[in-house]
């Protein structure tokens, strides 16, 4: 089996990666909002005490 | 139970959740890893569904998920309502919104699946039904929390329409049974031997099992964001964010 056959899905292609792609991207979303948040609010809390302590 | 209350203190459980959250990570994406190469090209195409099935690798280890999450997220509230115990509300409150996302993505994938097969993106049967209004309680859930000012009257709400929704999830898992839907029934969680070849349940077990080392991975990545944000005042947030600079 070739490749653009295999991609091809036996004619279910877009049901098939659409469904993967989406999968993908709930996952990417979801790992890398918290991972940034939590630098954000880290750099947040370090600017407020440098003011304090200014 | 020393070590419990050690683990429950807001500093502990920051740390310990970083590192318990990198090990479910790491975990998830082997199994994941694994399930998809399973389950996109060792697996066999379906007799009758052919290479469509294939969708069956997220679309059911994203419903069961959506399932998981939700008992994991009434457990939570009940916790923190019947023994205050705080950080039990902020992995409720964590939850919602993953779970919401497994619950669109099931029912999504769902859709995908079921114009190919069924000729028809959607029908108003049990099975998808029961699962929009998980939907629905999600949301609700996360509206009513965002809603309501006061904390201790929003944990209150929240928990009481978490507990309540949890009538919906044996009405899901039952829903196949009890009434005659499109959706096909139970092929995996049945008392006697499963009807579904092992070729095909390993992938489905993997992708299931990688979902939810994956779910607890990032429920404790934003438990720990909730943490830092509620006890910035404290010593240990000052250490932390102090000694980053």
């Amino acid at each position: 089996m070739n490749l653009s056959e295999y991609f091809h899905m036996g004619g279910y292609a877009l049901y098939v990666w659409l469904s993967y792609g989406l999968t993908l991207a709930v996952i990417v979303v979801h790992l890398v909002h918290p991972i940034r948040r939590e630098r954000r609010l880290l750099a947040r809390i370090a600017r407020r005490l440098k003011r304090e302590a200014q | 139970m020393q070590w419990l209350h050690r683990l429950a203190s807001p500093k502990h459980f920051y740390g310990f959740a970083g590192t318990a959250s990198l090990w479910l990570g790491w975990l998830s994406l082997g199994l994941g890893v694994a399930g998809l190469y399973l389950a996109l090209f060792a697996s066999p195409p379906d007799y009758q569904q052919g290479e469509s099935v294939r969708i069956m690798y997220v679309h059911v280890p994203a419903a069961w998920l959506s399932l998981f999450i939700y008992v994991c997220m009434a457990s939570s509230a009940l916790i923190a309502m019947v023994w205050r115990l705080k950080l039990a509300a902020l992995v409720a409150n964590a939850s919602a919104p993953i779970g919401a996302a497994f619950t669109f993505l099931a029912l999504v994938t769902g859709s995908l699946w079921g114009k190919p097969m069924w000729g028809t993106w959607w029908i108003w049967d049990a099975r998808l039904t029961s699962e929009l209004i998980l939907l629905f309680l999600y949301l609700g859930y996360i509206a009513l929390g965002s809603a309501i000012e006061n904390r201790e009257t929003a944990l209150r709400a929240t928990g009481l329409l978490a507990l309540v929704g949890v009538v919906n999830i044996p009405i899901i898992h039952y829903s196949v049974e009890w009434w005659n839907t499109l959706h096909q029934g139970p092929t995996v969680t049945k008392f006697d031997k499963p009807s579904i070849h092992l070729s095909m349940l390993m992938p489905l077990l993997l992708m299931a099992f990688s979902f939810m080392a994956y779910y607890g991975a990032v429920v404790l990545r934003s438990v720990r964001c909730e943490l830092l944000e509620r006890e910035q005042g404290s010593q240990w947030v000052r250490e932390l964010a102090g000694g980053k600079q």
